[in-house]
């Protein structure tokens, strides 16, 4: 299973802490066994968004981008917090309530790194991935829009490792 | 010379296609492929602040020039996770 991937199928949480978890070491992965922390992350479809009441979602993507937005936060967390192993699947197409839209699981030697950038993966997220939901409510439906996507934006990029640091 | 226009979310709606395909004059940037956009479907227009770019899917500026065969997208502000 890939570390990186966005697909239409429910997110396997289990198969991708399997995936982290034996990740054989290549040049810049720690070695097995050297590890003590597994963090994950799963963000649900809530049933309400700004006082509506919410049906369900529909997310889509530009796939192609989206997987070099996900592979350039990979690389931002390798830079920021060595050693640090990140898997990130996003689902796209219609999700209903408690369903989970991302998974993000990290992998450090210690527990702080772990929370740290798992915290930055979705803030970066949010920020940069070119993806987006389509909110069907009680009485019409309604394109989320929030961040205008810059990667090169350094003041974003500042805010999510702040977000990840409290 | 032509490019490929993709449009994501509501910039699709607005335009009602999510592809679409235009001559450019030689030299053109990703802004002219915009503006050009803008004057066919005006509700485009207030995007124009807020949209990101890219060239052959990998994230651009505005003031990119395009060539004959690329893939231009526009990307209205995100909204992942």
């Amino acid at each position: 299973m890939p570390l990186l991937r966005i697909g239409r199928e429910p997110l396997n949480l289990e198969e991708m802490v399997a995936t982290i978890s034996e990740q054989k070491s290549s040049a810049s992965d720690p070695a097995p066994g050297r590890d003590g922390a597994v963090v994950v992350f799963l963000g649900l479809v809530r049933n309400h968004n700004a006082g509506r009441s919410v049906r369900y979602l529909e997310y889509e993507a530009y796939e192609p981008l989206a997987l070099k937005a996900f592979q350039r936060i990979a690389d931002e967390i390798r830079s920021r917090w060595p050693g640090v192993v990140v898997a990130l699947h996003h689902r796209i197409g219609r999700l209903e309530i408690s369903e989970a839209s991302i998974a993000i699981v990290t992998r450090s030697a210690h527990r702080g790194d772990a929370y740290a950038a798992n915290r930055y993966t979705i803030e970066r997220v949010k920020q940069i991935a070119p993806i987006w939901k389509r909110e069907f409510f009680v009485g019409g439906d309604v394109w989320i829009e929030g961040a205008t996507a810059d990667p090169d934006d350094v003041k974003a990029r500042a805010e999510a490792e702040r977000a990840a640091c409290v | 010379m032509r490019v490929t226009v993709k449009l994501f979310a509501r910039l699709r709606d607005i335009a009602g296609a999510p592809e679409l395909t235009r001559e450019t004059a030689p030299g053109a940037t990703i802004g002219a492929v915009w503006q050009q956009l803008a004057g066919e479907f005006p509700d485009l227009a207030p995007y124009e602040r807020s949209i990101s770019s890219a060239l052959n899917a990998d994230y651009s500026r505005m003031d990119a020039i395009v060539r004959d065969g690329d893939e231009v997208a526009f990307l209205p502000p995100v909204s992942g996770g």
